[in-house]
This record gives structure tokens, C-alpha cells and sequence, in this order.
């Protein structure tokens, strides 16, 4: 019924200022709800997994002992880099230092092109050892179908990752070009900022699906 | 109370626009061409995009619906055969659920009146908003595309291992389809959620919101949660059925039930997402209605929150005989009577508004009146169906067709159509036949009554859902039903054409012809494109009604 003390006394457009303050907030914010749907989207991948390694304990850890964990664990400290190099262009990027922004923003994309790379090679090492049901699945060990169970999950949940990872590496070179076309723009260090958000969040699923598919034996 | 009624509302110092036969620059006339349609990041325009495609999504799952009432009029397969009629129910599932109840309120009401209603000039992302229009209409497409590729047979629900193993149908193009248009589902989601949160006009306090506001609130939750977990599993369906992998096969090593839990997880609450919506408009239509505030409106608020929440824990009740373990069934069975409580304080919360309230009997208080009833029902019949013994009896019988019948199209629909009816003066600027429309909202009443309660008793003494043929005694109801649908397919058509006909013929509609309150009546008919030509500030809770000068003021004009 009363009047707040922050209203204003008579009504008013916000200022240019006032907008600029509310759409960081509101980006902020859209970033932050839009991941909390992909936390669903890879925690429901992450109950799936879980349900059968409680079915096939024995089988999901044979499973793990056949991938390459050395390639993963270079691919962890590669991701991990690119996360340092992220947080580094965020960083500079408010310290309004464009070029070097810039710079940790390319370094970002290598090292998410490199993960790539290095996923690529160990998915085709994994069809040349016969390991890929439904194209090439030659493992005739014990429990030959839950091993294949646990194969189908690696698959679809480091791929569902390598997705989200390239659309990551295509919004940085977005943001680069972005910000060369239109260097004057309100607040250049924003995109950077949303960007490296997401960038974080795929850091942190690889985090959980490092140790979940390669390091459970 | 009396410096309130000195307060600027908005636009009471401007010139009534409406007494003017040429209207100054609004959403609608600011530009005619198709460019300025497609290609607009105007929420409210967006709003009439939506309306437009889901009116045409709802006609195609109609068609499917009338034809299968046709062939039910008779114990035997004469109209269609086995095949095509499941089919023809998938289809209707399908395209009922995921493109015309899930975006029906939020994507056109929602989309036009949350920004009118906080006070702010459009969405947070207006551009993200006019993609999920366009991702939506992909994922339709693709969905009907697979209606043309031979149809699908799995229902609606998907599942496994018939969906990804045996079915020999376009199954995977309609999880392509589906999946797509989830996409829409989240980018309104998240514009509904930051838009409530960072948009609001000064003064404009949380407790001071409409409850439709709230409601879309609770809603958005669901839908940026519960949404890419079916994304999940439907793509997990696809995998299994295009590389021929084990993931729910049980002839694979996969579990069949693990599907059933995601897919409930998801879609359980999204019938919490078709009817809180629908709760909002009905909010808003008693109030205005009643001429009176809402009764116990913080309730009512935190009612839609927790029904949002609770309906997260609710999907094993749609698995009380699929095998899951009895203990599960008695936890989901307890919960989801939990779901009554919030429920029936906003039905008695209605309730106590209306009493003693100064009600006018228009065509959106009928309608709404109608959603009290049938939710009542629909929801009454819920505590049945959560119930483990008697769901044993009664599971997918015609007794839970009508049930989800009644919340999803009688209260859904319902809403929907009180909602176009009540704002329509707003959206259009025009006025509609007042007559005609408390008749089709009458006949909708009768229609679908008459359509879906032969359907408990027909239920209860046994008939199975989903067949096209059934034994000869249960034929008088199935007759009562189809003549029922053809009441109700009546009613349907009906506003399609006297609200179409507003449009040209109707009389110009005044900026508040309920005298109702609330941000949205305090612009003009239609609103201009920036909403407000000044800018809105709020110094009022939520349908307070200041004084008498004010709303004869703000609702008399000519």
C-alpha cells in the first residue's frame, strides 16, 4: 500500500545507463537458466549410466578397462587448459585489453580443436579395436551385451559432449569476429563473459565424465 | 486511498484513443506487410504467429480425433482398420500434446500479456523469442512431414522396446520432429523466467504480480527443467532404433522401465505445464469478473510453485502396474495425492473471490466458470487414478482417457479459449458478439461433457483404451461420446468465426471493457508497440480496485 522508497516520484523511461546495467543482468541470468537445462539434459544421460553400472558392475568396468585412459586424461588437461585460457580472455577482455583477449580466445579454440582431434583419434582407434556396436563390435569376452551397453553410453555421452564443445569453439570465433566488426560496441567484454559461462559449464561435464567412463574399473 | 486515486495510472491524461474512428500507430497497423510479420521481435505479434500455427496444429489433431469418434460409433472396424486407428490416436497424442496444449497459453496469451502485465516494452531476448517461433514451426513440420511418410503407431507416449525395435513406422523423423520443438520449449522457458525476474516496471514487486504472471512463472520452470530430459531420451529411442543398439531392449541387456521413468519425468510435469497456465487465465477472468481481488492471492501464488515442484516427483504413477517395485508405487501414489493440496486452494480460493463478489456473467467468465468445474472433476478423478488398488482396475482403460481428458482439454482449452475471449478487446482492439459467445462457451461445456464423462462409466465397466473395435454392450456410450464430439467440434469452430469476423465488423473495443485491473487495460486497444507511451509505474498490489473513480474512469470510456 505504501509507496516504496526507491520509486521514483514521478514516473520515468530508464536511462541508457539503467538499460545497459539491465541487459548485463539479464543476459547474466538467461545464461545461467539456459545451462541449468543442460544440467538436466546431462544428468539425465548420467542416470541412465549409473542405472546399469549398478545392473553390470562387472561388465561396465571391463567395459572402461578397454578404452584408452591415457588419451583421456591428456584430453582432461587439455580441456582444463582451455578453461585457464578462457577465464585469462574473460579477464582481459574487462581489463579492456582487446588484442590480448583476442589472443586467449584463438588459444581457447586450438586447444578445443586439439581436444577434438584427439577425441577423433581415440573414436577410431576404438573402431579399429572393434569396440563401436551397431558399426563394428567384435569384443567376444564375457557379457558381451552389457559391455556393449556400457560402449553405446561412451559414445553417446562423450559425443553429446564433443557437441556442445564444437558449438562452443564456433561462439568464441563468433565473439572474435564480432567484436572486430563492431569494436565499439557498448560493452565488448560481455559476449566473452556468457561465452566463457558455457565454456566453463562443458569444462565441468567432462570433469564428471572422465572419471565415470575411464577411472571405474 | 484518495492520493492512490490522484496516482497516474498510466495513460488516463492522454485522449481516449477509442472515441477516434482512425487509430493512432498500434502493434497491428504500424505495418501491413509480410516482411514486418515474419521477421518481428515484437512479443505481441509473436504471440498472434503462435496463435495462428497452434490453431492449425490443434484443427490437424481434431481431424485425427473426429475421425476416430466416427469409427467408434460402431462395435466394429468399419471405418478404419486396426493399423491406421492407431495411428490416427498417435497422431492426435502427438500433435494435441506437443503442439497445440504445451505452447497453447504460454506462447500466445503468455507471449502478448507478461511483458503488458510487468510493465515492460517487450521480452527479455526478443529476438530469441521470435526463433523458438520459427524452431517450433521446423518441428512441426517435420512432425506432419512424418504423418505424410506413412504415419506413426507407437502413441504418443513412445515406448520402448516397440517404439525402437518392432514399430515399422516414420518413428524416428517424429522424435526429430518432437525434439526440435523442445528446443522452442526451453527458449521460452528461459525468456518468461529472466523477463519476470529483470523486467518488471518500477513498483512492480513480486508480490505484486498477476497471478497469470506467476502461474507462467511456475510453468517456465518446468519448462526449462523437465523439457531436455525428454530431448534425452527420445534421442536415446532414436539411437537404439536407427544403429540397432542396446540401450532400453531387454533382448539387448537394456531395461524397458528405466524408459518409462524418463519419459514420465518429463512428461508427467508437462501436464502441469498445460494446466498452470491455464490457472493464471482463470485468475485473472474470476477477479476481473467478480469485481473483486483474488482471495488469498499469495496462496494462489505459491500454489502454482508448488505444483510445479511437487509435480516433479509425481511420474511413477503412471507406472503402477508396469513392474515397478510396490514400495515406488506407494511413495508416487502418496505424493501425488499431495498434488490435491495446492490444487484445491486455488479452486476454493476462486471460490471464495467469487462470494459475495459483483458477478457479470460475460463469455470469459463462463468459460472460466467452466475451467473451475471441470478442473474439479478432472482433478477429483486424478485421486482415483493415483490410487494403487483402484488404478489396478481401471489402467488404460477409457476411465483414464477421460480422466486426462478432462485437465488436459476440458480445463486446458478451456482456459485457453476464456483467455482469447477475455483479452481479445486488447489483442484485436475490437469487440466481439457477445451473444454468440456465451452460446459456443456453453455449447463447449455441453459438448465436452457429454463428449468425455461417458467415458468413466464406459472405463469403469472395463472397456480398453486404444482399440478401434470393442464389444457390442459398450456401444451406447460410445454413441453418447460421438455425439458429444460433434457438439464440441461445433463449439470449436464457432469462435474461429465471430472472433474472425471482429476483426472487420466488430465494434472498436474501449482500452478496458471489463473494467478489470492490471497494467495491460491501462494502454491502449491494441497497444502501441512500445506497450506504454508512458512510462508505467505501479503503486498498487495486484487487483486492487482504489477506488470507485478510478475504474469507472479507466473502464467507461466510450
Amino acid at each position: 500500500m505504501t509507496q516504496t522508497t526507491t520509486q521514483p516520484a514521478t514516473p520515468a523511461w530508464p536511462t541508457e545507463d539503467e538499460k545497459l546495467a539491465r541487459e548485463r543482468e539479464v543476459n547474466a541470468l538467461g545464461m545461467w537458466v539456459f545451462l541449468a537445462s543442460e544440467i538436466m539434459l546431462f544428468g539425465g544421460l548420467f542416470l541412465v549410466y549409473f542405472v546399469y553400472r549398478f545392473r553390470y558392475p562387472a561388465a561396465f568396468a571391463e567395459g572402461s578397462s578397454e578404452l584408452n585412459m591415457w588419451l583421456g586424461a591428456l584430453n582432461t588437461a587439455v580441456l582444463l587448459t582451455s578453461s585457464l585460457t578462457m577465464a585469462l580472455a574473460v579477464h582481459q577482455a574487462r581489463g579492456s585489453s582487446r588484442k590480448t583477449a583476442v589472443l586467449f580466445m584463438l588459444l581457447t579454440m586450438a586447444l578445443g580443436l586439439l581436444f577434438l582431434a584427439i577425441k577423433g583419434y581415440e573414436y577410431w582407434q576404438d573402431y579399429q579395436e572393434g569396440l563401436v556396436p551397431g558399426l563394428n563390435f567384435t569384443y567376444s569376452g564375457a557379457e558381451q551385451q552389457a559391455v556393449a551397453l556400457f560402449l553405446v553410453l561412451y559414445f553417446v555421452m562423450t559425443a553429446l559432449h564433443a557437441l556442445h564443445l564444437s558449438i562452443g569453439i564456433v561462439m568464441v570465433g563468433v565473439a572474435i569476429v564480432w567484436g572486430q566488426i563492431r569494436p565499439f560496441a557498448h560493452d565488448p567484454a560481455e559476449p566473452v563473459e556468457m561465452i566463457g559461462l558455457y565454456w566453463h559449464f562443458i569444462d565441468i561435464v567432462w570433469v564428471f565424465l572422465f572419471p565415470v567412463l575411464y577411472l571405474l574399473r | 486511498m484518495s492520493e492512490m486515486a490522484s496516482e497516474p495510472l498510466g495513460r488516463e491524461e492522454r485522449t481516449p484513443v477509442s472515441s477516434s474512428p482512425r487509430r493512432p500507430k498500434n502493434y497491428l497497423n504500424t505495418s501491413y506487410t509480410a516482411r514486418s510479420w515474419l521477421l518481428t521481435t515484437d512479443h505481441k505479434r509473436i504471440g498472434i504467429l503462435y496463435m495462428i500455427a497452434i490453431t492449425f496444429f490443434f484443427a490437424v489433431g481434431g481431424i485425427a480425433a473426429t475421425t476416430m469418434r466416427l469409427e467408434l460409433l460402431t462395435p466394429y472396424g468399419d471405418l478404419v482398420g486396426a493399423e491406421t486407428y492407431n495411428k490416427l490416436f498417435t497422431i492426435h497424442g502427438i500433435i494435441m500434446v506437443w503442439f497445440f496444449l504445451i505452447p497453447s497459453i504460454p506462447t500466445t496469451l503468455g507471449n502478448f500479456l507478461i511483458p503488458l502485465m510487468i510493465g515492460a516494452e517487450d521480452l527479455a531476448f526478443p529476438r530469441l523469442n521470435l526463433a523458438s517461433w520459427y524452431v517450433f514451426m521446423v518441428g512441426g513440420f517435420v512432425t506432419m512431414a512424418a504423418v505424410i511418410f506413412g504415419g506413426v503407431d507407437t502413441g504418443w507416449t513412445f515406448y520402448t522396446p516397440y517404439s525402437s525395435v518392432y514399430s515399422n513406422t516414420a518413428v524416428a523423423l517424429v522424435i526429430v520432429g518432437i525434439v526440435i520443438s523442445g528446443f522452442s520449449s526451453i527458449f521460452t522457458g528461459i525468456n518468461f523466467i529472466v523477463t519476470i525476474h529483470k523486467m518488471r516496471a518500477p513498483g512492480m514487486t513480486w508480490f505484486r504480480m498477476p497471478l497469470f504472471v506467476w502461474s507462467h512463472y511456475a510453468t517456465s520452470l518446468i519448462l526449462v527443467l523437465a523439457t531436455p530430459v525428454l530431448a534425452l531420451v527420445l534421442v536415446l529411442v532414436g539411437i537404439e532404433r536407427v544403429f540397432g543398439v542396446g540401450i532400453f531392449d531387454p533382448s539387448l541387456g537394456g531395461d524397458p522401465l528405466l524408459f518409462q521413468h524418463l519419459f514420465w519425468f518429463y512428461s508427467h510435469p508437462a501436464v502441469y505445464i498445460m494446466i498452470l497456465p491455464g490457472m493464471g487465465v482463470t485468475s485473472e477472468i474470476v477477479a476481473a469478473f467478480a469485481r473483486r481481488r483474488v482471495f488469498g492471492y499469495t496462496f494462489v501464488a505459491f500454489a502454482s510453485l508448488a505444483i510445479a515442484i511437487l509435480g516433479f516427483l509425481v511420474w511413477g504413477h503412471h507406472m503402477f502396474v508396469s513392474g515397478q517395485s510396490i514400495y515406488a508405487g506407494m511413495v508416487f501414489s502418496v505424493l501425488s495425492f499431495l498434488v490435491a493440496i495446492p490444487s484445491a486452494v486455488k479452486v476454493f480460493n476462486w471460490t471464495a473471490t467469487m462470494y459475495k463478489g459483483d458477478i457479470h456473467f460475460d463469455t470469459p467468465m463462463l468459460y472460466a466458470l467452466g475451467f473451475i468445474g471441470l478442473f474439479t472433476v478432472g482433478g477429483l478423478t486424478g485421486l482415483f487414478v493415483a490410487s494403487l488398488s483402484f488404478d489396478v482396475h481401471v489402467h488404460d482403460s477409457y476411465f483414464v482417457v477421460a480422466h486426462f481428458h478432462y485437465i488436459m482439454v476440458g480445463s486446458t482449452v478451456l482456459a485457453y479459449l476464456g483467455g482469447i475471449h477475455y483479452w481479445w478487446p486488447k489483442i484485436s482492439g475490437r469487440l466481439y458478439s457477445a451473444w454468440w459467445g456465451r452460446f459456443s462457451a456453453i455449447l463447449i461445456f455441453a459438448g465436452f461433457n457429454l463428449t468425455f464423462f461417458p467415458q468413466f462409466i464406459v472405463g469403469y465397466l472395463g472397456m480398453p483404451r486404444r482399440y478401434y473395435a470393442y464389444a457390442p454392450e459398450f456401444q451406447v456410450y460410445n454413441v453418447l461420446s460421438s455425439a458429444g464430439a460433434s457438439i464440441l467440434a461445433l463449439g470449436y469452430v464457432l469462435p474461429l468465426v465471430y472472433l474472425l469476423y471482429s476483426l472487420q465488423n466488430g465494434r472498436l473495443a474501449p482500452d478496458n471493457p471489463w473494467e478489470a485491473t492490471g497494467l495491460e487495460w491501462q494502454t491502449s486497444s491494441p497497444p502501441p508497440t512500445e506497450n506504454f507511451l508512458e512510462p508505467p509505474i505501479v503503486t498498487h498490489d495486484a487487483y486492487e480496485r482504489p477506488s470507485a473513480t478510478i475504474s469507472s474512469s479507466t473502464g467507461g470510456q466510450p
